[in-house]
């Protein structure tokens, strides 16, 4: 009967009251905290890693979810990034001069569902012809994929000036929210909130949902259906799965988080440019992810969390502590950040591969019991 | 007419580079269903040895044909080790674990080689000596240099000496046979782990040599140059069918002239709307279309379809 204390143990234990209310008000005064502790460049760094979290949300339906590996996820993060840089910037008045002559300003809020429609749009036009091969080529396409964006955003820029090229599009609109531009301080109820602040809680607002969504999702029947096709595929076709459909609906679903992700950072950066789209983009991506323990909501928050503050706190102690030691730069944090990141991919796998917060049912599947129970 | 020749010419030397890579991808996926992620890597990494190697030697006064000898067989040597431990730490371990497992750890790797490179080579280009002029012969209009000739011819030599052992050899017919069926290979007393070892250092042999000729025939190298390349050749060992060596080189032949007449004849078939800087797209919509329709590729037995 070892099947029924898995699954009880998997139920959705609410938290008890108390803690979950403390959670809310700590978050809520996190970037107060942060800002009066660290300073306001630290602030900006959490509202980074809020938008990270969500990114990595959105792959965990891809690979945790359904087990299919993604490597070009930032692509989608591109699209909805410059579909909103496009609809709410100045810039198409370069390339459409008579018909828009003081370019293209539609709302935030009309242009989120468009750029995770159109994101999804892409999820399927990529998926659909490859998901039917095996998992490893799916991670080449993927991956093709995310150059090919890389490489159309980066040349888009003649004839016709739709991506400005390498030098990407700036002075984006601020997301408004009624009627206020969050790009500015603005006080409420006697507080002043300077602009990172705000966009922090619009990003909290946003993981809040990508995190009930998530949750939702994982315990619906498409969830199931999508843990069946991970663990064996055949196994699921038999069951009556749709598995070609499903892999599809989980691929387009992480897209779409993609995209709403990606018009959320066009509008707080109020700049795009093809450098934010970068294959180790889509890799750090995935990396938290696969940290943090895939298919595990909890995991993957953690994970997220992890790399996108790691890097701030490495490019604040290590050069200071080889000048230090040695008295010149011997290794940039850069490329020691990278090393680290590699590495940390092949100890998990070696190790851990189910990640620091594994999710039960992924443990098992994965056969490390033993590496579970020592820990 | 001089233009086409010309990009037949360019596609064909191009190619035949991107043969000897794919050729290291296809070794390891037919005898390990694996794909050797960072087999791009390792090219880059022979690259930069034989460069640093040709370098020294040449300002230490060694003959230009000796030091060009002596830092081939050290870049060979170099990426053999490499391409051993990457087996040994990265993939054995993980032989029987879900695929996605390896493939991760195949990522951590080439993030870690890449970054080493950065960190001992840094991130400028570094120029290919020159050291045999290099004469240019007109051909029917199209003009073919020295390098190219000698790369292409190299290449040929190194693909049919491959065959020779894999089809010819003792060490070849283990290696056919592995591929063939692991466990009854075993049975029949075939050592798996030398097997596979030694298709490792073969594949990382063959891509020290393939990074020597692409920084000779661009006078280039660079700590990132191993991405693209190696995505390059894997498309083309997917084009002619995965697993399969001829494939290998028919793919990269192949993938070399698409990609050279693409970027040739782009501008004007879209009448100037994409021009040659799209020429690195050309690979990658070939591999999606030969997955759609053809995913055992040209030339592949192996069905290439499976859960």
């Amino acid at each position: 009967m070892k099947h029924t204390t898995i699954f009880s143990k998997m139920k959705f234990k609410p938290n008890p009251r108390s803690l979950l209310i403390a959670l809310t008000i700590a978050l809520l005064l996190l970037p107060f905290i942060t800002d009066a502790l660290l300073g306001r460049g630290w602030v900006r760094i959490v509202d980074f890693a809020m938008l990270y979290i969500m990114l990595a949300l959105g792959l965990n339906i891809v690979v945790g979810y359904a087990g299919l590996l993604d490597l070009g996820y930032i692509a989608f993060f591109a699209v909805g990034a410059y579909c909103y840089a496009l609809t709410g910037s100045p810039h198409l008045a370069l390339a459409f001069p008579v018909a828009f002559p003081d370019g293209v300003h539609l709302s935030f809020w009309i242009v989120l569902p468009l750029a995770a429609l159109l994101a999804g749009g892409f999820g399927v036009l990529l998926g659909a012809p490859t998901l039917r091969l095996r998992g490893d080529y799916l991670a080449i396409v993927t991956l093709g994929f995310g150059e090919i964006i890389r490489i159309f955003l980066n040349n888009l820029n003649a004839p016709i000036n739709l991506t400005n090229g390498p030098q990407g599009i700036s002075r984006i609109d601020a997301v408004n929210v009624a009627g206020a531009p969050l790009s500015a301080t603005q006080n409420i109820l006697g507080i002043s909130f300077p602009s990172v602040h705000l966009y922090y809680y619009l990003f909290l607002a946003f993981t809040a949902l990508v995190i009930f969504v998530s949750q939702r999702l994982e315990k619906s029947r498409i969830g199931r259906a999508w843990m069946a096709i991970r663990e064996d595929e055949i196994a699921a076709s038999a069951m009556g799965i749709n598995t070609r459909d499903l892999k599809l609906l989980a691929f387009a679903m992480g897209a779409m988080f993609g995209g709403a992700s990606g018009a959320l950072f066009a509008g707080f950066q109020g700049f795009v440019s093809p450098e934010s789209f970068s294959l180790m983009e889509s890799i750090m991506v995935l990396c938290m992810v696969v940290l943090g323990g895939m298919g595990n909501i909890a995991g993957v928050i953690l994970g997220g969390i992890l790399l996108a503050v790691l890097p701030e706190v490495l490019r604040h102690s290590v050069v200071p502590m080889q000048q230090a030691l040695f008295g010149k730069i011997i290794v940039d944090p850069e490329s020691l950040r990278m090393l680290l990141f590699g590495g940390a991919l092949i100890v998990m796998m070696l190790y851990r591969p189910a990640g620091l917060l594994p999710s039960r049912v992924r443990r098992r599947e994965l056969g490390s019991d033993e590496v579970a129970e020592k820990a | 007419m001089e233009i086409f020749l010309q990009q037949i010419i360019n596609g064909l030397v191009q190619g035949s580079v991107y043969a000897l890579v794919a050729l290291g991808y296809t070794m390891v996926y037919g005898i390990l269903g694996l794909i050797n992620f960072a087999h791009g890597e390792v090219v880059m990494i022979g690259a930069m040895l034989a460069l640093s190697a040709l370098t020294s030697l040449l300002g230490m006064g060694a003959p230009p044909a000796l030091a060009l000898l002596l830092s081939i067989g050290l870049a060979m040597l170099g990426c053999m080790v490499l391409g051993y431990s990457i087996e040994r730490i990265a993939y054995r371990p993980l032989r029987h674990a879900p695929r996605l497992a390896p493939l991760i750890t195949a990522i951590g790797v080439s993030i870690v080689l890449q970054n080493l490179a950065m960190m001992i080579w840094g991130r400028e280009y570094h120029s290919f000596p020159q050291m045999i002029a290099n004469h240019s012969h007109t051909f029917g209009g199209a003009i073919i240099n020295d390098i190219q000739i000698i790369v292409f011819v190299l290449a040929l030599a190194i693909m049919a000496g491959l065959m020779v052992v894999v089809h010819r050899t003792r060490l070849g017919r283990a290696m056919r046979a592995v591929a063939e069926n692991q466990h009854a290979a075993q049975l029949m007393g075939v050592d798996i782990n030398r097997v596979i070892s030694i298709t490792f250092m073969l594949g990382s042999a063959l891509a020290a040599v393939a990074g020597m000729m692409i920084s000779a025939s661009y006078g280039l190298a660079h700590y990132y140059m191993g991405f693209l390349l190696g995505l390059k050749a894997f498309t083309a060992a997917v084009l002619g069918g995965i697993g399969n060596l001829r494939g290998a080189m028919l793919g990269g032949l192949l993938l070399g002239l698409i990609e050279s007449l693409g970027a040739g004849y782009i501008g004007d078939f879209t009448g100037g709307f994409f021009g040659s800087n799209y020429q690195d797209v050309f690979a990658f919509f070939v591999l999606i279309i030969v997955l759609v329709f053809r995913p055992s590729g040209l030339l592949g037995e192996r069905l290439a379809e499976r859960a």
